[in-house]
């Protein structure tokens, strides 16, 4: 008996692996505790941010430190319309208004930034966060005169499902902009942008494009993070953390995969949070010690573990396979 | 018939004139070379016409249609492709994919997607690159980078292709088989506009040589007459050209 025909393809692995991780994440929150549901849904945030970031940044070349200004204009919008009284909007109105104060932030700063290169406009969009956090203190101290805000409760199962849906969306956004002439564009402008130029490649409006495309998610992300926030100010909402995190995590996960910045998101978000409760002294020690020897081992990240197992899990299942066809090329 | 035409053509750099008031044209099916001692101008001529650099002055024209102000990216699909002297591939990406993002995006009228990548392949089998498509081009060797660049050029299905130093580097049969393949893209109906270092290729192949030197055009005429005007020898061999004669 054959019993190679039980080992199923890689494609159909995928098809069945993906099926049960979608039921999973949609019945989580029937059957677990808060704490799980709130930590998983911390984990979505990480994806959409590290995806969106790699989605620019990493065909393009253009080390984007911007994400925490996006996130924080969609987390400081959803404060805006979503007060302790109640909110001003519906929630997902609130979170669309949100991506769309992204999107335009990202596009307008995009039209100035773009044309610079390198280093500069890596500076330029790290100034970004810094420039709005002071600009937004400043007018809530001397306009509104307001220190901070406070957020009207959302439930953890809402801001789950929520954030689950702006995952998905991420990944198909990232998946389809990958296989698209605009993916093939963004490349060719991470390898020459002068060449792309002379190609015919709209090098300017290719990089705002998709700038102010990776913007939306952030945006989103912030809008639906508010709320478990509670209380914001503009310290809290431009926290640069949130724009070096997903980047460290884009690069530990392994930026030339889609899924790379996921499964470094997944995991790096997990572990942080779990060292930070249990070894509360010693969680950042540790941390760094791991990071040191992903990056020392694993260049290409933890992605670059999946074709290293492959090759070795996969050599003697390959050799059953093709131990059986030779078998059954004899019988013919 | 004038394909490109360029007309009192100036570039500063500060007080330094790159290229100064230089009229040239090119005619339909040409091939034409340009040379001259290195800074004398011929790449950042191409640069202008390329609209890589803007002019400081003068106007340069494709098929009667002024060029000045438009973008790199319009002028190739206004079809004037171009390569570089010193080759800008998109190194981390298969041979196919460099050549594909010609055909997507350099053509006069956009192709689907299945037809540019149709594209692509036959300008991969035009230079003879269709067994490396799947090669990343920074594992290839200098000559055949020089392939890819050509092969993404002609994707973009150009009237008028620039040239820029194609043989620099090559070896005598490189040069023997680029110089085939430039009159077989010419006898595509390709125009053909060439900067050269290489006499060899530009006596065989030329059929009208301008020469530049210190940013002015000293000189034009068939390679025949480049090669015994007194100006262009001394400038090329010095004054040991007159010890000699």
């Amino acid at each position: 008996m054959d019993i190679t025909r039980f080992i199923p393809t890689n494609r159909k692995l995928l098809l069945v692996g993906l099926l049960i991780l979608i039921i999973f994440l949609t019945t989580f929150p029937l059957y677990s505790k808060e704490y799980y549901i709130r930590l998983m849904a911390i984990i979505f945030m990480y994806i959409v941010l590290a995806v969106s970031w790699a989605m620019f940044s990493g065909p393009t070349g253009y080390m984007s430190l911007a994400p925490a200004a996006f996130f924080g204009v969609g987390v400081y919008t959803a404060a805006l319309l979503y007060q302790l009284k109640g909110p001003l909007l519906p929630l997902p109105a609130i979170i669309v208004v949100g991506s769309l104060a992204s999107f335009t932030l990202a596009f307008l700063t995009g039209l100035v930034t773009l044309r610079l290169k390198g280093i500069y406009f890596a500076i330029f969009s790290f100034g970004l966060v810094v420039f709005l956090k002071e600009l937004i203190n400043y007018l809530e101290i001397h306009v509104s005169k307001v220190g901070g805000r406070h957020i009207s409760y959302v439930s953890n199962t809402t801001v789950f499902y929520i954030l689950l849906g702006i995952c998905v969306a991420t990944l198909l956004t990232a998946y389809f902009i990958r296989r698209s002439r605009l993916g093939l564009a963004m490349q060719s402008i991470g390898g020459n942008e002068e060449a792309a130029a002379h190609m015919g490649v709209n090098t300017t409006r290719v990089k705002i494009l998709t700038f102010a495309i990776s913007a939306v998610f952030m945006g989103a992300a912030g809008a639906t993070t508010a709320p478990r926030l509670v209380y914001i100010d503009p310290g809290l909402a431009f926290n640069v953390t949130y724009s070096f995190i997903p980047i460290l995590m884009a690069v530990f996960g392994g930026m030339g995969t889609l899924y790379g910045p996921v499964i470094g998101a997944a995991v790096f978000a997990y572990t942080e949070i779990r060292l930070r409760q249990q070894y509360p002294y010693y969680y950042m020690l540790t941390w760094g010690i791991i990071l040191i020897i992903i990056i020392f081992f694993l260049p290409a990240g933890l992605a670059g573990l999946i074709p290293k197992l492959r090759d070795r899990l996969g050599g003697p299942i390959s050799k059953l396979r093709k131990g059986g066809e030779a078998e059954e090329h004899a019988h013919t | 018939m004038h394909i490109l035409e360029g007309q009192g053509v100036t570039k500063l750099f500060g007080g330094l004139a790159a290229v100064s008031n230089v009229d040239f044209h090119v005619d339909q099916g040409e091939i034409v070379g340009q040379i001259g001692p290195n800074g004398a101008g011929k790449t950042t001529l191409f640069n202008l016409i390329s609209a890589a650099l803007p002019f400081s002055s003068g106007e340069i024209r494709f098929k009667g249609q002024k060029l000045n102000g438009l973008k790199p990216n319009q002028i190739c699909q206004k079809g004037v492709a171009r390569t570089f002297q010193q080759t800008k591939i998109f190194a981390d990406m298969p041979v196919f994919q460099n050549v594909l993002v010609g055909a997507s995006f350099g053509t006069p009228n956009r192709l689907s997607q299945a037809d540019a990548a149709r594209e692509a392949s036959q300008k991969l089998e035009f230079v003879g690159l269709s067994a490396m498509s799947a090669t990343l081009v920074k594992d290839l060797t200098l000559v055949n980078q020089k392939r890819v660049e050509v092969a993404r050029a002609l994707a973009t299905k150009p009237e008028l292709l620039l040239l820029d130093e194609l043989m620099a580097g090559l070896n005598p049969t490189e040069v023997s088989e680029a110089m085939e393949l430039v009159r077989k893209i010419r006898d595509e109906g390709i125009t053909i506009f060439m900067v050269e270092h290489v006499m060899k290729a530009i006596m065989g192949i030329c059929g009208r040589v301008m020469v530049l030197h210190h940013g002015e055009k000293i000189a034009e005429g068939t390679p025949q007459e480049i090669s015994c005007n007194k100006q262009v020898i001394e400038i090329y061999l010095g004054e040991e050209a007159h010890a000699g004669s």
